[in-house]
């Protein structure tokens, strides 16, 4: 390994008393991560994130870092968002908190007191990473914003998750998921043309941006591994939404069209027509969409063989050229004859045999699966995709979905469920800082940990 | 000059798809060098995709493919044919990364798979992007990001509760693969730079669009819960939703979550009579009462300008924000000083806006190095310059 940190002991002022003169622990967690070989090995993440930015440390986690989820005492308010275990509202069994907080080492630290920014900076020069998602400038007030961290830490990596990001007018609206995926430009066109714009009935702006957030947060590490150098990283929500607008942006500046939501209908792709995309079929939905030129007419000639073996191909369409079948000629007349028996044929079979039988004949027809199809998927069990998670508190072993690449050198690991509220403390304050129990234990009644 | 990252760091795209060409460009946003290539037959399937400079379809005319790929470099090959194919394999060994998103088989057939690629360049990290991975009983299954939009479980999960899901007008999954992918990229070139090591990374976009999904998954695994599509509505929040505004097709989406702040939301619309019914003050009865309330707070913003609204409501601490369309944004001052469009000069297209990276990294921002690419502009500078061919 090319690294080697900055391990400078600092004095906890405050604290002087309480700090007996303990050796500082060799790292345990240092020892015990040589043998299997991940991308982050020995590389520690703080994570003050709540659910603005949990995603983020949960993926630096799989890659193989020492994550951190710093809490205040009573616990972060994230564990409070459903769904819960057994249906039971509880800090301590929250789905979400779980879900994106899996395979982190949890303690509690409050930072707003003196004593608990002392112990944040004792943990900063030994950690590679700090991730929040506060308020813009909330770090700065407590003299831990990046400026600061870098002076103590110069490798430093110090992301930020925000609404907006940290500059420009909108940086201290206040917000929440159904805000941003609004001022970001997704529900403008999600939805039926005759009711309001849509979101996705779950929280997604922030997972978006959380996600993106690790991947800037790599780049930002890969720049330090090369140069010595740490930097900080402004993340905005609403530029992650941004980006899933497809081809809105250049349709307005190009060709002065705003975007429209069609309901089920991809439009603005192809001149005159729009491609219906949702089916109805024997047992739910599937997503279909005819497409024109070579690629569709493949697909196009096979479909209508499949109904006519059922009898169901209409006249007009049984010596149709289909290579000559052009999008940006298309009338939404001739669309709609096309797309008429498809529909009718579609009513006849269930999702699995279209999504299946499809497949087969090279016709890509997806089914909209819910969450049972998919904890069902023979390809997502054959990629031993689930990971099973001992949760001993609750006496139950909970499945999750698992790592999301599979690195044939440096496989993803997914070892331990989210931490209970301070789970680590002793673990942390007692191994990693050295502070004596005694010092813990005031801690603790003080309400900074 | 501001550093580079990825600097002296080279990409070889072998192509298809969004997802994955996307992650690769995300890379040359920070300086890397990425080839991305194309055939004549089968260029980028964004190419033939509208806008198109004032109106006409042409290969180099596509505003969704010069929108999302500035920093590429462009090659046109044809790797039928054997010249091409030797040449592809000529950049495979010049590669540090080599991506791929075509549906498993098809790279083997032209013999530039993993185990053919690591015996021409033994450190070649090389990442397949397919809609459902490298292995397994369906890894050979065809789709697009349209088809995982449901696959994945987001489709069953969007429209009104009891009518038919609705689909989205975007490859919803095309666009945050990437940020995934990215991740694991840079983290397997920081283990090569301290290894030597190559590797394979074998990405599922459907595993990856189930990352979004995943507490409502636990759900299901654990309670037997079916999360449903609840419109625009919150379990714990109300209102909530979109509220039509003043003008065509113009809303502002509000949220109030506590009770302190349907306070703040009263006294910002000054308390109108309605707003002080006993019914509305705790989140319990606005929940009971919620389509009444609905209607109220629409009959407060319907004659508003939507903007008016969202900086009305946001003065007093209460979640507001329009529902912004592609003009609005494109306008928005908060992403103009936020830099989310690069403004340059496109051979074609002329003055033109590229998207730019969500975030920013203060000493090595990502930046606008070149356009995107027309199709096949980069062959000699490919040939003559990377490769030393004559």
């Amino acid at each position: 390994m090319n690294k080697h940190k900055d391990r400078v002991q600092g004095s906890l002022a405050s604290l002087g008393p309480f700090l007996s003169g303990k050796k500082r622990r060799r790292d345990a967690t240092m020892q015990n991560r040589t043998h299997t070989q991940t991308m982050l090995n020995g590389y520690r993440v703080l994570d003050l994130t709540d659910d603005k930015g949990a995603l983020c440390g949960r993926i630096l986690a799989d890659l193989g870092a020492d994550v951190i989820k710093i809490e205040k005492p009573e616990g972060d308010n994230s564990r409070n968002i459903g769904p819960f275990f057994q249906n039971i509202p509880d800090p301590a069994k929250s789905l979400f908190w779980f879900a994106y907080n899996l395979n982190k080492r949890g303690i509690t630290l409050d930072i707003e007191t003196k004593d608990g920014q002392e112990l944040f900076v004792r943990l900063v020069r030994k950690a590679d990473f700090v991730i929040e998602s506060f308020t813009p400038g909330y770090m700065e007030r407590l003299g831990l914003g990046y400026s600061a961290l870098s002076k103590i830490n110069p490798r430093i990596v110090m992301t930020s998750i925000t609404p907006f990001g940290q500059t420009g007018p909108y940086k201290d609206c206040k917000v929440s998921d159904i805000v941003v995926m609004a001022m970001g430009g997704f529900m403008y066109i999600t939805g039926n043309p005759e009711d309001p714009p849509l979101r996705i009935s779950v929280p997604q702006a922030f997972l978006l941006a959380s996600a993106h957030g690790a991947a800037a947060t790599m780049i930002a590490h890969y720049y330090r591994e090369i140069s010595g150098i740490g930097q900080y990283v402004d993340v905005s929500a609403q530029q992650c939404v941004l980006w899933e607008l497809a081809n809105a942006i250049p349709l307005w500046e190009l060709n002065r069209i705003i975007l429209k939501r069609e309901g089920s209908y991809l439009s603005g792709r192809w001149t005159g027509t729009r491609q219906r995309l949702l089916w109805p079929c024997k047992d739910g939905y599937v997503i279909f969409y005819v497409m024109g030129g070579i690629a569709g007419a493949q697909t196009n000639r096979r479909i209508f063989e499949w109904m006519e073996e059922d009898g169901m191909a209409p006249d007009y369409l049984r010596n149709f050229d289909w290579e000559a079948l052009d999008m940006a000629e298309q009338t939404e007349g001739m669309q709609q004859l096309i797309e008429e028996p498809i529909a009718n044929f579609f009513l006849t079979r269930t999702k699995e045999e279209l999504y299946i039988e499809g497949q087969k004949r090279g016709i890509i027809i997806a089914p909209v699966s819910a969450m049972k199809d998919i904890l069902a998927d023979p390809q997502l069990a054959a990629r031993d995709f689930w990971v099973e998670i001992e949760h001993n508190e609750l006496r139950a072993t909970i499945r999750y979905p698992g790592a999301f690449v599979k690195a044939s050198e440096t496989p993803c690991v997914v070892k331990h469920r989210a931490p209970l509220i301070g789970e680590h403390n002793l673990e942390i304050y007692e191994g990693l800082l050295g502070l004596s129990r005694d010092t813990i234990c005031i801690l603790k009644q003080a309400g900074v940990i | 000059m501001l550093e580079k990252v990825f600097d002296k760091v080279k990409v070889l795209d072998l192509g298809w798809g969004l997802a994955n060409p996307l992650s690769l460009k995300t890379l040359a946003d920070y300086g890397a060098t990425v080839i991305s290539v194309e055939s004549i037959e089968r260029p980028s399937l964004l190419r033939v995709n509208q806008p198109y400079k004032d109106f006409e379809p042409g290969i180099d005319r596509s505003g969704y493919y010069a929108y999302l790929f500035s920093n590429v470099h462009s090659i046109t090959l044809d790797l039928k044919k054997a010249s091409d194919l030797e040449i592809v394999k000529r950049l495979a060994a010049w590669a540090d990364i080599v991506g791929d998103s075509h549906r498993p088989g098809v790279i083997e057939s032209w013999g530039l798979d993993y185990e053919e690629l690591r015996k021409i360049n033994p450190s070649v990290i090389m990442i397949r992007s397919s809609n459902q991975g490298l292995t397994g009983p369906r890894a050979s299954y065809r789709g697009y990001g349209n088809h995982l939009n449901g696959l994945a479980g987001f489709v069953n999960l969007t429209g009104w509760p009891d009518r038919e899901p609705v689909c989205f007008m975007m490859a919803y999954t095309d666009y945050f693969v990437p940020h995934f992918a990215v991740a694991a990229l840079v983290g397997a070139l920081e283990y090569r730079q301290r290894t030597g090591k190559g590797q394979l990374l074998d990405m599922s976009q459907l595993e990856v669009g189930l990352e979004l999904l995943a507490p409502w998954l636990l759900n299901y695994s654990v309670n037997g819960v079916e999360e449903k599509a609840k419109g625009n509505r919150c379990d714990h929040a109300a209102p909530h939703g979109v509220y039509r505004c003043a003008g065509e097709d113009r809303w502002c989406a509000i949220s109030v979550f506590s009770d302190a702040e349907w306070e703040a939301f009263c006294v910002a619309i000054e308390k109108p009579a309605w707003s002080q019914q006993q019914k509305f003050a705790t989140l319990k009865g606005r929940k009971e009462n919620e389509d009444e309330l609905d209607r109220l707070v629409e009959e407060w913003t319907c004659n508003r300008d939507a903007y008016d609204v969202m900086h009305l409501l946001q003065k007093a601490g209460v979640a507001a924000g329009v529902v912004q369309n592609a003009r609005d944004l494109y306008c928005d001052p908060h992403l103009t000083e936020r830099i989310a469009f690069w403004t340059a000069e496109h051979p074609v297209l002329g003055n033109f806006s590229f998207l730019a990276q969500p975030s920013r990294l203060s000493k090595t921002p990502a930046q606008l190095y070149r356009p995107a690419p027309c199709l096949g502009e980069h062959n000699e500078y490919v040939r003559r310059e990377l490769l030393g061919m004559p």
